[in-house]
């Protein structure tokens, strides 16, 4: 399943540091940060529930950048 | 400015406005040499506290060599050494440059958004005799929706009630006002001008043609270039590399002057590398070049072309060769009546005995005859003979026609004049006596030989026509529209064997673009370097198949894309050059001692600055 989320971040690097995490989290098959549309695309592994592990992204991305939002 | 701007924009004045007291004061009176660093931590830790803190937790989490963690060991580390108001001074630069970019960005992201203002926010259902606006994802297909003048239609579907005309201007980057009425289709995406007008809806709202572009111009980064691939490797050996260089400066060169007897100078060497370190961040590459693509793609979107990756813009900057399709692409694709020829009679008095006896026929060609001559008066035709391969016989107004090919004029006994122009022609005769014939023809698009000289003057080295078409009609149409190669009767897999040919025969580094409208040349739009598909505005096939799409079918527009491909490739290198270039020599001038920090986050800021709005020309070309 693939999904779209808005977020919100400042600057191009930290958009890829929060991709790089995303990327890292269980439970998602890929995931991409559009820095400029500030979206973020995710598609996730079959058998996890999107909102749990958006749950798990977000926490892992203010980890790396701690000013980020992802709306979900 | 949003909200964290304005308050980024304060603190930015409030400690710039601490500084220069604390620059007052050191002046005025002679202050303790602890005092004065009490005074300058003021303003610095207005400034700077967030990166302070961010900088701590990158730390804890594994993060080091971020813009946060460098900015902090500099201005800790002058601050160490006694250089107070230099740590306060670079904080507050930075700070500056930070508003700055994202000002920048922010407002290229708006210019963007609005050119590709294609997304409907609502729907409006009626309920129980008053209209209700409905989340446009909640309609269900089959469902009536209704589009007030000056609304955008959000889901695709067919008019069942009302009139309008529609402004296709967002899709397609003309302004064509197109009429409809109904039964007619109408996309999502375009604004109603004129009436009210009832839908019912053929798609869901994902699905629908609005949804679709727009997902294909956010998701397009994620095709990324070559460029950008560089430029985030760059950055991950860049960044580590003037680390250590940093650390050499600092630690090795007063050691090595130690070992051969002369003064260490810590202070000095350490304050060059802290100076470094400011210098070590590559935002200005970072940003600039994928908000250079972005722009570019966001241009290309306004003017009806859309471009699904950043690496095709890459790829077709250096087209030479481009391979195109007849039909559909430099012809209408629709049969037309084309000329006239060899009547005694009148041309229309012709047209219209033709388009009578063929009033019954459901032949393309039959089509095209009475379209050119609607509203017959149907009861003026009595005992049609329609013989396939032949053509057609009745009688209009009491006299004996017969309207067909050279077949049919040899069998009836009538004397007939060929054609010399390419296209099918349809003889006439009236009671036995030949009465002239009505050439028809696909006819050429009006803009098509100017597209064909516009793409020479770009520089394509050779442009080849490919068709299933006949040899005459072919190099008719070649001809006519300047095209340097024609290969005609082609069959789908001979378009394949022509393109792997020339796929072969180009130099590495040039690239081969094809052209078709998607109808039957999916396998060549997908061979090609880049596939270019035509006239693709409710196409879905098309925008699948190819990369980069033409809304519409005007093919002025291919050269269009190369150019701002081309443009947008020349900004992606200077900054690159620029900014690179810029901060080496930083470096060497820091190295050496010119260059203090101050110049080194000018240079850091003022280069960002300049690559972010070098960028931003990528959204408009001519």
């Amino acid at each position: 399943m693939k999904k779209s989320y808005k977020i919100e971040v400042d600057c191009a690097n930290c958009a890829n540091k929060m991709e790089i995490a995303a990327n890292k989290t269980e439970g998602v098959k890929s995931a991409a940060v559009n820095f400029m549309a500030l979206k973020m695309n995710v598609e996730f592994e079959d058998g996890y529930e999107p909102k749990a592990v958006m749950g798990e992204i977000l926490k892992r991305c203010r980890k790396v950048e701690p000013d980020c939002e992802i709306f979900f | 400015m949003t909200r964290k701007q304005k308050k980024a924009l304060a603190r930015i004045i409030i400690s710039a406005a601490a500084l220069a007291v604390c620059l007052l004061a050191e002046n005025m009176f002679a202050l303790p040499a602890w005092s004065e660093f009490v005074i300058f931590l003021i303003p610095y830790l207005i400034i700077g506290y967030d990166i302070l803190i961010k900088a701590f937790k990158g730390i804890l989490s594994g993060q080091v060599f971020d813009e946060n963690f460098l900015m902090a060991v500099a201005t800790v580390g002058a601050m160490a050494l006694g250089e107070y108001m230099e740590a306060a001074a670079v904080m507050l630069f930075y700070q500056t440059g930070e508003l700055f970019q994202s000002c920048a960005v922010g407002r290229s992201r708006q210019n963007i958004s609005a050119l590709m203002d294609i997304r409907p926010d609502y729907a409006n259902i009626e309920k129980d005799g008053t209209l209700v606006q409905a989340d446009p994802d909640d309609v269900e297909i089959g469902s009536e929706i209704v589009v007030k003048p000056g609304e955008k239609i959000p889901i695709d579907g067919i008019i069942v009630s009302g009139a309008t005309t529609l402004n296709t201007a967002a899709l397609t980057g003309e302004s064509l006002p197109r009429d409809v009425g109904e039964g007619d289709e109408a996309q999502s995406g375009c604004i109603n001008m004129t009436g009210l007008i009832k839908i019912k809806t053929t798609k869901k709202f994902g699905e629908s043609t609005a949804s679709k572009i727009l997902e294909l111009v956010e998701n397009s980064s994620e095709k990324k270039s070559k460029s950008e691939n560089f430029i985030s490797k760059f950055a991950r050996y860049y960044t580590p590399a003037v680390c250590i260089s940093a650390f050499a400066l600092a630690a090795l060169v007063p050691l090595a002057m130690l070992v051969t007897g002369n003064q260490p100078e810590w202070g000095k060497w350490i304050m060059r590398a802290l100076t470094f370190l400011v210098i070590s961040c590559p935002c200005a590459l970072v940003i600039s070049i994928p908000l250079t693509f972005f722009a570019g793609i966001g241009g290309a979107g306004a003017a009806g072309i859309l471009i699904k990756g950043s690496n095709y813009i890459e790829t077709m900057a250096k087209t030479k060769y481009v391979v195109f399709d007849k039909t559909g692409t430099m012809t209408k694709g629709v049969f037309e009546v084309a000329g006239i020829h060899h009547n005694p009679i009148d041309d229309a008095k012709l047209l219209e005995y033709a388009a009578l006896a063929e009033s019954g026929s459901t032949h393309p060609i039959a089509k095209s005859i009475c379209k050119e001559c609607p509203n017959v008066d149907k009861s003026r035709v009595s005992d049609i003979h329609e013989t396939a391969g032949f053509g057609v016989s009745a009688v209009i107004d009491g006299k004996q026609t017969a309207a067909g090919n050279e077949k049919l004029m040899k069998k009836l006994g009538v004397e007939y004049k060929p054609c010399h122009s390419a296209g099918t022609v349809v003889h006439i005769a009236i009671d036995g006596e030949y009465a002239g014939h009505i050439l028809v023809a696909d006819t050429v698009k009006p803009e098509a030989a100017n597209a064909l000289d516009s793409l020479k003057k770009a520089g394509i080295k050779k442009t080849v026509m490919l068709t299933g078409d006949g040899e005459r009609t072919a190099k008719a149409v070649a001809e006519k529209i300047g095209a340097d190669e024609v290969y005609s009767s082609l069959l789908p897999d001979g378009k394949v064997e022509i393109t792997e040919k020339l796929l072969a025969a180009k130099k590495n580094g040039e690239t081969l673009v094809f052209v078709g409208d998607g109808l039957n040349d999916a396998p060549v739009l997908s061979l090609a370097d880049v596939g270019i598909a035509m006239g693709a505005l409710g196409s879905d096939a098309a925008i699948e198949a190819a990369d980069v799409v033409l809304m519409d079918d005007n093919p002025l527009k291919i050269a269009k894309a190369i150019k701002i491909a081309r443009k947008c490739m020349r900004i992606v290198y200077q900054n690159i050059v620029f900014a690179i270039g810029v901060k080496l020599i930083c470096l060497a001038l820091g190295a050496a001692g010119i260059a203090n920090m101050w110049a080194a986050i000018f240079a850091d800021v003022g280069v960002m600055v300049i690559a972010v709005l070098n960028s931003i020309r990528a959204l408009k070309t001519k």
